[in-house]
């Protein structure tokens, strides 16, 4: 029998009452999950932001396309404190300013984040990854003094079970393939319980089979937890079904169905070349 | 699964069976047997072991702390520091500050209460910082606040600002050699060039007496072994893991919410705690305590045992620190000029050679030769299919 999903921590309610209604798109930005608007960051020069808008409501699936140096990355990074934007708001749960908090911060406010490349701590075997990556005091005397209670433990033998990774839960993280890499650092975010959970490239290097696999679990998420994910599968990009945004140079070109970002004609012609 | 599991998430024992049984077979050898051989048998015999070989081991279990501290820093949590010496001298100074009040009227000047380079400094008072240095239980809490506070304040900074890697070295090089140039002032109240020395008693006990060069060295085995309990404590909680993540994956360490600041900045006070209380043991051994042990070159070396040794076993910076001044001992009395070579070449050979140090060499040796039966194997398959 397979473990049952724990249940996750209530999500993080945006607080509407006595806010002013600030209408964007007749969704209240006190009712999103997160919000950004106006996000602008520069490199040497470079905008690798340019006046970005999103916004994801609590519980919902948001793909996001583009081509190389859209600014993907880049965007996850100013929502995990990795870079502070030169300006705009970027908020979470509606309320909580991510740019005033570093990642530290952040992270511990629910706010999960997989890598491009898989991140796992090599040296320390699964189970010690998944240690790590639960939720439960964070600072230096605590966890020298730190134990799994009952409760942990379910939630790693649902993780495990979930990411398939049960065989493999005593060898070192380092000598799992990249496709159980990236399957490590999914389930990571899982025993993490986090609220929001951010995605970049989830699916590189993996099978077919596992591509599958991973859009049915982030399925089964979705309503849960407030999902974004970043990817080039198209294929991937279908099998979640969700609404699409699609970011160029630094903004975004068009946000819809699947099919509508597939027949604008701005995205075609970015995607193919002029 | 689930019974698999809580078996991993049961509390790390500080040692396994095998190695309780090493810890106190050595132990015993060291606390027991080796005083015993050096009181009972006559002297002149064979089985007795000679007075100066006391003091002499008991440096060594000194410096062998030293490499412990920097183990847990360097091998645990990724930091290099080069600056570990600083913190073994402070704490040695405060022992030494202790050593110079117990000398009294017995100094060449007999003042009662200046040490004799402040007489010959014509000061007419003890300077502030030195009060209270006549009780030895404030003392021994300086061996422990001086190399603490100086290493929370740096870490604080350091670790805050994201500095890492070499620039870390760099810090806490510039950091201890700093403090050799402060300490080599003579207004400074600590003795300048000279630094402290002549000290005639601890605790009421001559210091030059073998019964009192006994008990330190005892002493100072013990201290080692509960530093590397105390060592093994932290490296098998919970935070020994979130250590290794800062060591191999700083950044990603963050996003799972872990300050990688304070648990560096734990590792790196505790160390250097560590590191004063060998200092302290250290003074009272060989008598001296002065500016010379700031001295960067002093630093560089304790890195050197423990990569030698074996970095990130804890164990392994005890061997390292131990044979490296076993051969340093014997090297500099039989050919002085080579033992700067054979050091550098000790450290070239480990970087390129042996990694993982002295303790590595066994796992290396035994993959080396599974290698060559995979290769021999592989061959004569080859051999047997051409041969078809």
């Amino acid at each position: 029998m397979r473990p049952a999903m724990p249940a996750p921590s209530p999500l993080l309610q945006p607080a509407t009452a006595g806010l002013a209604p600030d209408v964007i798109d007749k969704v209240r930005v006190s009712d999103t999950q997160l919000y950004l608007d106006g996000v602008s960051v520069s490199f040497d020069g470079f905008r690798a932001i340019n006046n970005l808008a999103l916004m994801v409501a609590p519980g919902e699936l948001r793909t996001i396309i583009g081509p190389n140096g859209a600014g993907k990355t880049t965007m996850m990074d100013i929502i995990t404190g990795k870079t502070k934007p030169d300006s705009g708001e970027v908020l979470f749960a509606g309320r909580i300013d991510l740019t005033k908090l570093d990642e530290v911060a952040i992270a511990n406010l629910g706010i999960g984040r997989k890598f491009q490349k898989p991140t796992v701590f090599e040296n320390l075997t699964v189970f010690e990854n998944f240690e790590l990556a639960l939720k439960s005091a964070r600072g230096a005397w605590k966890t020298l003094a730190g134990r799994l209670n009952s409760e942990a433990l379910d939630r790693i033998v649902w993780a495990l079970d979930t990411v398939g990774l049960e065989t493999r839960v005593e060898d070192i993280a380092g000598s799992l393939s990249h496709g159980q890499k990236q399957w490590l650092e999914i389930g990571m975010l899982l025993v993490q319980d986090t609220q929001l959970i951010l995605l970049d490239e989830p699916v590189a290097g993996m099978t077919d089979a596992e591509t599958k696999q991973t859009a049915e679990l982030i399925l089964t998420l979705k309503g849960e937890r407030t999902l974004v994910v970043v990817e080039h599968d198209m294929e991937f990009v279908r099998d979640l079904g969700a609404r699409v945004t699609v970011l160029h140079e630094g903004s975004v070109l068009s946000e819809g169905t699947v099919d509508h970002v597939q027949n604008d004609p701005r995205v075609i012609e970015v995607y193919l070349g002029r | 699964m689930r019974e698999k599991l809580e078996t991993l998430a049961k509390p790390r024992p500080l040692l396994d069976r095998k190695g309780w049984a090493a810890f106190l077979a050595i132990g015993f050898v060291l606390i027991v047997l080796v005083p015993l051989l050096n009181m009972l048998p006559a002297r002149g015999s064979l089985l007795h072991l000679s007075d100066y070989l006391i003091p002499l081991l008991g440096k060594y279990a000194c410096y062998a702390i030293l490499a412990l501290s920097l183990d847990l820093v360097w091998g645990y949590a990724g930091i290099l520091s080069l600056g570990h010496g600083a913190f073994f001298a402070l704490g040695g100074y405060a022992m030494g500050m202790y050593l110079m009040r117990q000398i009294g009227t017995r100094g060449v000047y007999g003042h009662p209460e200046l040490p004799d380079f402040m007489v010959f400094l014509n000061w007419k008072e003890l300077p502030w910082y030195w009060a209270g240095f006549d009780s030895f239980p404030f003392a021994m809490l300086m061996v422990l606040l001086a190399p603490g506070i100086l290493a929370l304040v740096l870490g604080w900074f350091a670790f805050r600002s994201r500095v890492t890697g070499v620039y870390i070295s760099i810090v806490t090089q510039a950091m201890t050699f700093a403090l050799l140039l402060a300490f080599f002032r003579n207004d400074m109240g600590f003795g300048g060039n000279n630094g402290l020395t002549d000290f005639k008693d601890i605790l009421g006990f001559p210091i030059q007496s073998q019964d009192t060069r006994l008990g330190l060295y005892v002493a100072s085995v013990i201290a080692l072994g509960l530093c590397f309990l105390l060592c093994r404590f932290v490296t098998q909680s919970k935070l020994g893991r979130v250590l290794l993540a800062v060591r191999d994956a700083e950044s990603r360490v963050r996003f799972l919410g872990y300050s990688p600041t304070s648990a560096k900045l734990f590792a790196f006070v505790l160390s250097a705690l560590l590191a004063g209380v060998a200092g302290a043991l250290y003074v009272p051994q060989v008598g001296i305590i002065n500016p010379g042990e700031f001295s960067p070159a002093n630093s560089i070396e304790v890195a050197i045992w423990v990569a030698v040794g074996g970095r990130g076993t804890l164990y392994g910076a005890i061997l390292g620190g131990v044979a490296i001044n076993l051969v340093k001992t014997w090297l500099t009395g039989a050919a002085p000029e080579l033992w700067l070579f054979v050091l550098g070449g000790l450290f070239i050979a480990s970087t390129l050679l042996f990694p993982k140090g002295i303790v590595g060499l066994v796992g290396q040796f035994r993959a080396w030769r599974d290698e060559k039966k995979a290769f021999a194997l592989s061959d004569k398959a080859a051999a047997e299919k051409g041969a078809e």
